[in-house]
Parts: structure tokens; sequence; C-alpha cells
């Protein structure tokens, strides 16, 4: 489906790509990551390339310029402007490279040099490029520094890459990608590292940007929702062959190859369970701020009556829940969770919402005694956390378990995933021998996995087998409370759907409660009857799930919904304007504030 | 799953298999991974990229070669020698000045004495052997203890931090500021009469020598312990010595590895200094070190008196740095080898026309289809 809109044909393609491929030469054999690809990027438009892991998108793009590991090698060919990209030496590759094609790299802490300021590089590029003195280069710096938003340019030049935030690093990295005009930007996952509002921002930054500048950008991403917010024209990619090609519009409302409309389905789509889009939309902005609703800010903990009868019916129990990471030296004790009061009843599943740093990971390790709790009472089956004896826990710990996040890092690399599996069931004494190898086979057939597979190790596995094999273990005891911490944000889109819909089974066949921790409001949503959502330490706001994601009171809950990217090109600008509306409207209200001060 | 072809360098001629065809077909991105992973464990691909390492193979081969001779020509513990001479008998000196007898005038002549005789008459051949024998004790001695104890302290230190981390680190700050010399001059003083045996001489040299060892381990355990797995092992309700040494000890065995064979080239250069001090083994009792430091006298007359030991020394260091350094390349994951150029359009030209005969089948299929 080579479908060309003829509005974006108006100008004379800045790179054409005819027939390129991309190879690995491993283990003696040459193994093909890209085949035949063709497509052009114009000046002012955005290409997005999607794809899950592995299909080649990445790998094809740098080898427009030339960053292939020793063992890749390009073939066909890309015109730049007319001249041939494929078969360029070095030397030449060099003078292209920053110049006329200019790459936003996925992680920008690893990305810009530690040792350098943000000033430095920028110049530093500038004047690789271009005659130019250092004084005029730190004017064009601060100048571009501008043009990517970031607060107090002229200060920030003279910054160390650690001094920014992670969404400051990245436009940072973009302003030296922009340095010098470059006609073609190539941005490899540019928000993936970064939280859903920061990725709102960078996502608006390149929006306006695109129609600042007039380069082509190519955009390479995994997920939909920014594709739907950013791109022009999309390249759908699978196993190193583009499947479909086309507008925007046309992929998202007329997907044509079934693995773009099984790619599509597989997104978690914010609004599914709750329902009308509009409504989430406008639940941002429309929601009223006055206590009006259901006033479900104040957490709904338990009865203050009867803590004996609540120790049954509840199977976590936090109440003022402090936990601190001890301080070192000088360095004074850092408070990730601050005060947090909530339940989780039996057989619930709890979703706990928030961006990285905001302490959510923290109360699942502390719900597994993997943290000390500091302050406050943390009630697991009925029993204390704070100043738990380590019989105690290890007792305790027969019915909690946890899913890590990592499935890679999770288990060990040494172990074949049969002892990963037995090793709870063999420690606590309850299965051996034979035994312990039927109940080892049993669940593995909970999760889907071949009973052969006991035998192998997680490197040999895919992400999502391994994550099976994470939650295997974590059932071996049949816990009461299941800490999944993030289980699926390693994965790939169609993976994590296939993972999540198994987690919904066992819940409901082993009816466990469930502290669902996730980043992805859409996936919270498919599982959790309640939401609870935290910000810096504290809970912001929890609540019945149709209640927070439709009519939701704080002020960051709203935010956060707000920046949810959704794979629907229209539906998401209503919900970008919807979003700039909500900021705008804050800021109104702090300058109105400021201003009553 | 497309098993690799077990002889590269023949592969060029030999026409694709037609799984492989129907493999590309389907899943080409799926293929790089099963390659990359495909069924070995952990254990099978470091052997496999060892083997591949040209240097530390050649090493291994002639450091077998070197032990083989060592225990079988003047016999070793109950293993009967076909060597004629023991290092301590006495014969008439053959040549004049005891020079060897091994000679490539007219073909290759071995004669009686091949490394030559001392100005006693004694073989030096036989006395070369017992010193390497002696040097090899030595060497696997500290190889075992000093290891064992650099494990031990490492991760000990490194999982449980903390006070005991602080206390075992500074101990061994301590013994590392210890000279080996002064270690040595006790030892010797210790058994003045006799000199040291071979065991004695590698149990005290392990005593000194595990803090490189300990620092690299509980290195390794500290960014270990930060893993999930380690965590996962916890809340599964494992001890602490179960997380330590089933969980993590065996993905430190890299770095363990690594480090324990530099340390046993080094524990050789460091008896063989030792004992040419004579504070390590003595004679009567023969080590390559204790044969350099009794001929230095001779040096100038009779050269061969340092040769054969000197090569045997150079010899098995090198031997055994060279697999430290092939274990380490195969330890690690993140040093790809990079493939000849010739290699790499082998099978560029193999791809080409295994494209070719898929291209062709696909269209046969179309056609069918059509």
């Amino acid at each position: 489906m080579v479908t060309e809109a003829p509005a974006t044909a108006t100008k004379a393609p800045i790179l054409e790509v005819r027939g390129l491929g991309v190879d690995f030469f491993v283990e003696g054999e040459w193994y093909p990551a890209a085949i035949d690809m063709d497509y052009e990027v114009r000046p002012g438009e955005v290409l997005g390339i999607v794809g899950e892991s592995g299909s080649g998108k990445t790998q094809s793009s740098m080898s427009l310029i030339g960053l292939l590991p020793p063992n890749g090698r390009a073939r066909g060919s890309a015109k730049l402007d007319g001249r041939e990209l494929v078969g360029l030496t070095h030397k030449q590759l060099s003078r292209i490279r920053g110049k006329d094609v200019a790459v936003i790299f996925q992680e920008p802490m690893t990305a810009l040099n530690p040792v350098y300021t943000v000033g430095f590089q920028i110049v530093e590029t500038l004047r690789t490029h271009f005659d130019m003195g250092p004084s005029a280069a730190r004017e064009r710096a601060i100048e571009l520094l501008r043009l990517v938003d970031i607060p107090d340019p002229e200060r920030s030049v003279d910054k160390y890459p650690h001094q920014l935030s992670g969404g400051q690093r990245q436009r940072a990295m973009i302003a030296q990608a922009l340095s010098c005009d470059p006609k073609l930007l190539i941005a490899d996952e540019p928000t993936t590292a970064l939280d859903v509002t920061v990725q709102a921002e960078i996502l608006k930054l390149m929006r306006d940007l695109r129609s600042r500048i007039d380069s082509g950008i190519i955009l390479i991403t995994h997920d939909m929702g920014v594709v739907a917010d950013l791109a022009d024209r999309v390249l759908v990619m699978k196993d190193g062959r583009i499947v479909e090609q086309g507008t925007a519009d046309d992929i998202f409302n007329r997907p044509q190859h079934p693995y773009t409309q099984q790619l599509l389905a597989a997104v978690p789509h914010l609004g599914v369970t709750v329902g009308g889009d509009a409504a989430l939309a406008e639940a941002g902005a429309a929601a009223p701020i006055d206590g009006h609703a259901p006033a479900t800010t104040a957490p709904r903990t338990g009865p203050e009556g009867g803590p004996e009868a609540g120790a049954e019916e509840y199977a976590m129990e936090a109440r003022d829940l402090v936990i601190e990471y001890p301080g070192r030296g000088r360095i004074p004790p850092f408070r990730a969770v601050d005060g947090i009061s909530m339940t989780i009843k039996r057989g619930e599943v709890v979703g706990l919402v928030g961006e990285s740093g905001s302490g959510k990971t923290t109360v699942g390790r502390a719900v597994v005694g993997l943290l000390p709790v500091t302050e406050g009472s943390l009630r697991i089956g009925g029993r204390d956390m704070a100043g738990i004896s380590a019989d105690e826990l290890r007792e305790l710990r027969r019915h909690v378990s946890i899913v890590f996040q990592d499935p890679g890092s999770s288990l060990n690399p040494r172990l074949p995933i049969g002892q990963s599996i037995g090793e709870p069931l063999l420690l606590r004494k309850i299965a051996r021998g034979a035994e312990l190898n039927r109940r080892v086979e049993d669940l593995l057939d909970q999760v889907h996995l071949a009973r052969s597979m006991r035998n192998r190790y997680p490197h040999e596995l895919s992400g999502g087998q391994r994550q099976r094999v994470g939650i295997a273990r974590a059932l071996a005891l049949n816990p009461k409370l299941l800490v999944a911490d993030e289980p699926t944000s390693a994965l790939d889109v169609s993976v994590q759907a296939k993972v999540l819909e198994l987690f919904q089974e066992l819940q409901r066949e082993h009816g466990f409660a469930c502290l669902f921790i996730s980043h992805d409001l859409a996936v919270v949503e498919m599982l959790s009857s309640r939401i609870a959502v935290m910000h810096n330490g504290k809970l912001v706001e929890q609540g019945p799930r149709d209640q927070i994601l439709r009519t939701p009171q704080d002020d960051y809950t709203r935010r956060l919904l707000a920046a949810v990217p959704v794979p629907n090109p229209e539906e998401q600008r209503i919900r970008r304007e919807t979003r700039d509306r909500l900021l705008e409207e804050e800021a109104r209200r702090l300058a109105a504030a400021a201003v009553a001060d | 799953m497309t098993l690799p072809n077990p002889n590269p360098s023949t592969a060029g001629t030999v026409a694709p298999d037609e799984i492989d065809e129907i493999e590309i077909g389907n899943s080409i991105e799926n293929a790089i991974e099963l390659k990359e992973v495909e069924g070995l464990s952990q254990g099978r691909i470091v052997l496999r990229r060892f083997l591949r390492h040209r240097g530390a193979m050649t090493a291994a081969f002639v450091l077998i070669a070197v032990v083989l001779l060592v225990t079988t020509s003047i016999g070793w513990g109950p293993i009967p020698g076909w060597w004629r001479w023991s290092p301590t008998e006495f014969d008439d000196v053959v040549n004049p000045g005891g020079s060897p007898t091994l000679s490539f005038e007219g073909g290759l002549t071995i004669g009686p004495h091949p490394f030559g005789q001392d100005n006693l008459g004694r073989d030096v051949f036989a006395r070369v052997m017992r010193g390497t024998q002696q040097s090899l004790i030595v060497m696997v001695i500290v190889g075992l203890v000093a290891t064992s104890i650099g494990i031990v302290m490492g991760a000990v230190s490194g999982f449980l931090r903390g006070r005991i981390d602080n206390v075992l680190m500074r101990f061994t700050d301590m013994i590392i500021t210890i000279p080996v010399i002064m270690i040595g001059a006790i030892l010797g003083r210790l058994v003045a009469t006799q000199g040291a045996t071979a065991v004695m001489l590698g149990l005290a040299l392990s005593l000194v020598t595990w803090t490189s060892m300990a620092r690299l381990v509980r290195a390794e355990f500290l960014s270990l312990r930060e893993r999930e797995f380690v965590d996962a092992a916890r809340v599964a309700g494992a001890s602490n010595s179960r997380i330590m040494f089933k969980h993590m000890l065996p993905n430190a065995v890299g770095v363990i590895i690594v480090n324990t064979t530099l340390l046993m080239a080094s524990a050789i250069l460091l008896e063989t200094a030792l004992s040419y001090l004579g504070f390590g083994i003595r004679a009567p009792n023969v080590s390559l070190g204790t044969l350099i430091a009794e001929y230095q006298t001779a040096f100038a007359t009779r050269p061969w008196l340092f040769w054969w030991p000197g090569l045997f020394i150079v010899l098995i260091a090198l031997c055994v740095n060279f697999i430290g350094d092939g274990l380490r390349d195969a330890f690690d994951p993140r040093q790809r080898r990079i493939p000849s150029k010739r290699s790499m359009d082998r099978a560029a030209e193999r791809a080409a026309r295994r494209q070719a005969a898929a291209a062709s089948a696909t269209a046969t299929t179309e056609a069918s289809g059509a």
C-alpha cells in the first residue's frame, strides 16, 4: 500500500531511499535486518517508522549515516538531496553527520557527554562544521537553547548534563541536533526514556519545530500514540520489511495489512473500558475543581471502628506510610514515600500510577519487605511490616509475592527457568523431587509455556516468555497478595497485550489481591478496579477506576491523563488541545495566585 | 532453528540446505536472535568463544604438553619416569664443559644430555623438569587457596556491606601493604635448614596474593546485589548464604576464572623470584628459581644452564597469561569478534545465491497461487 497523499508531494523529496537493505554478520552468515526498503522524506514532513523491537527500524535509519556496528553493512541506495549516502567513506560521512543529517537519540543522558557543558557540546558541533568564532558560536548556542524552550538559556548553556532534568536534556540534545540546520533529522525513540508528561512537552516542542524549520524528520518509535501525535506519513515495519506505508490517517483509520491491524489492536487504549473518548478527553478540563463530586480525595482507608475485622478484610493496609532511603554521611535521608494511606481488599486489583521517581516502586518493594518501613504502619495480611523480624518476614513471604519490571534482570541467568520457578517451593520445603517437578510443570501450564522449556536458560527465551516465567515464580506459593511492578513496561505492545491477558486470567482463577504498579494509565485501566495516583512520594488521588479516569479531582491526575498519547490522530489532536488549555489555565491560576500574594 | 555449519570455511561450496530457505522466508529477525542464543547455556557459549581464540588455544595445548612432559619424563610421585637420569644423579661429563648434546647439525640428534650438564655432571634436563614440577605445584596451590580466600572475603564484604565490609576491606588493605619479600624472608627463616617445600611456599604466597581477587569479587558482588534476581531470590525465601553462593557466585564466575589464571601466572614468577633470592625453595630441592640462582656464576661460560629454566618460566607464564586473556575475551559478551573481510564476502555470495533461490521459489508459489 503505497498511497502518496498529493498534498505532501509539493516539494522534491529530501531523502530518497531505494532498495535499502541492512545485513548483519552473525556466526559466519549474513542475516538481513532490513530488506528492500523504499521510502522518501520531504522537507517539513514527519515520517514515522513503527515496528516492534528487532523489526529493523533503527538499524535501517542508522545505516543512512553509517552508524552500523562493525559487523553490519548496508546495500541499496539512499540519496540525500541527490547525493548517495550508502557506501561513503568514513571521512565523507563525518562531513554529512551533524550538518546535513542529525540524530536525536533515545537516552539523552548517555548521548550527551557528561564531562562537558551542554553549551560546549553545541559549540563543538557548530565549529566543526562552520567557520565560526567561539563567541559567535556561543551566541548561536544560546539562541538554539532558546529555540527549544530551555529556561534561562544564558545560564543553562554552562550547565552540565546532570544538572538538567530529563526533559531539558532531551531539549538540549534537540538543540544540538538542530545546530547546523540539518536537512534530515532522525529521531530515534526520542521520548521513550521520558515520563508521560515530559513526553507530551517534547512532542509539543517537536511539533512546533517542524513548522519552524524546513527539514525532513524521521521519527522512529514503537509507540503508536507518539506516531499519531506527530507523523504525517507512517511506515510499518515487521521482520525487516515495510509491510505498510501511507498517510497517518490511512494507517490509523484504514489499516490494510493484518500486522498493522494487529499492532493497533494490541495497543492498550485509554478509555476503552471507561467509555467515550470524548468524555475522557474532556475529563481533564471539564471536571469541577470544587469538592462537589464524590469525595474520594480523602482516601477510603479502613474503617476506624474495627482494625481487627479489617485485618481479615484487607490484604494490604497502609496508614501514613513513610519510607526513607537512609542518608550517607552528609547526604540527608531521602523520603521516597511520604505518608500515604491506602488499602487493598482481598482479591482486589489496585492500580498504582505515577511517574518515575514518584515512589510507586518503593511502595511495592516495601510491601514484600524488601525495604523497611520508616514510619507509619503497613499491614500485610494483618501483620505489621514496621519492625518485623527476619523470621516473621520469611513466614509472611509465603503469602506475598512480586513480579519484577525487567524479566531479563529478575531471573538468575545461570539457573534454568524450571529451577527458578521451583525455588520458592523448594526453599519452603513444600515440595521436592518428583512432586516439585509436577508443581513446576503445573505452573508452566498455567502461564502457557511448554513444559519442555523448564530446562532452558532465561537468555534463550523471549521477553514475553521470560515475564511469564516471572509470573509463574510469583504464583508458585499461591500468594494472597501479588505486587506487579511494571510487569509489561519492558515488553513490546503485542507481547504486552498477551501478558496482560494472561495476568487477568490468572487473577480470576486464583483470586489474589494485587497491587499493580505502572506508569501506563491505559494498562492500569484494563486491570484494576481501583486506581491510586502518586506524585512526588504522596498519594494525590485514589478512587474507583471510572471515577479517576472520568472525573479526576487532582490537577496532577488531570495533567497525567491529558498527556497520554492515544493511537488515533484526530483524537490525539483533541487531547492535545485539551492539554494545552489545561496548562494555560493552570499558568493563569498560578499567575493569579502570585498576584494575590 | 538452524544449526550452525560446523565447518564454515568449506560452507561456501556447499549448497544451502532447504531448511534454511524456509527459515529465511519466515522470520529473518527471529533467526538472528535464535542463532545468537540457540539453546546454548552460558557455559557453552563461553567455551565456544574460547575455542575460537587462537592464542589461548595454542597456549592451552603448549601448557598441557609441558605438564605431560614434566610429569612423565622424570616421574612424579607414583608416576614412573622414562628419562634415564634423575635430577641428583651424577654422570661423566659428555661434551666439553657439559654443553648440550642436542644438535640440529646433520638432522636432529638428542644425545644423552640434550639440555647439557652442569659442572658436576648432573643432567640439566632432569633438573629443569624437577624445577618445573615444583613451580607448577606452587602455581596450582596459589590458584586454589588464594582464589578461595579471595572469593570468600570479597563475597562476604560485597554482599553484607556495612561494618563487616569495612573491617574486611581494611584488613585487605593491610595485607596489600605487606611486601611479599618480607613474607619470603620470614618463611626462609622459619625453615632455615631444609628450605621450604613447594607446598609451604605455595600456601605462604596464597596468604598475600588473595587481595586482588577479594577486591574484584567484592566489586562484582556490589553490582550483582542490585540486580533484581537477588531480590527475587530473597522474596522466594532464600537465605543469605544461598543467595551468595547459589545465585550470585555463578554470575561472578567470569571475573573469578580470569583473575585466577592471571594470579597463577604471577605466582610462578613470584616463586622463581623468591627462590632466586634464596627465600623460597632451596637446594638440594630444585625449582626454576634456584636453578638460575645456583648457576649465576657460570653465566658467561655455560649459558645453557640459564636458557632452559628461563625458557620454561617464560613458556608457562606466557601460556597461563594467554589462556587468561582468552577467557576474558570469552566471558565478555560485549566483545564481538569482527569477522575477516574474506569470510564476510564468502557469506555474502552464499546469501545472494540463497536469495535468488528463495526469490524463484516465491515466484513459483505465486505463479501457482495465481
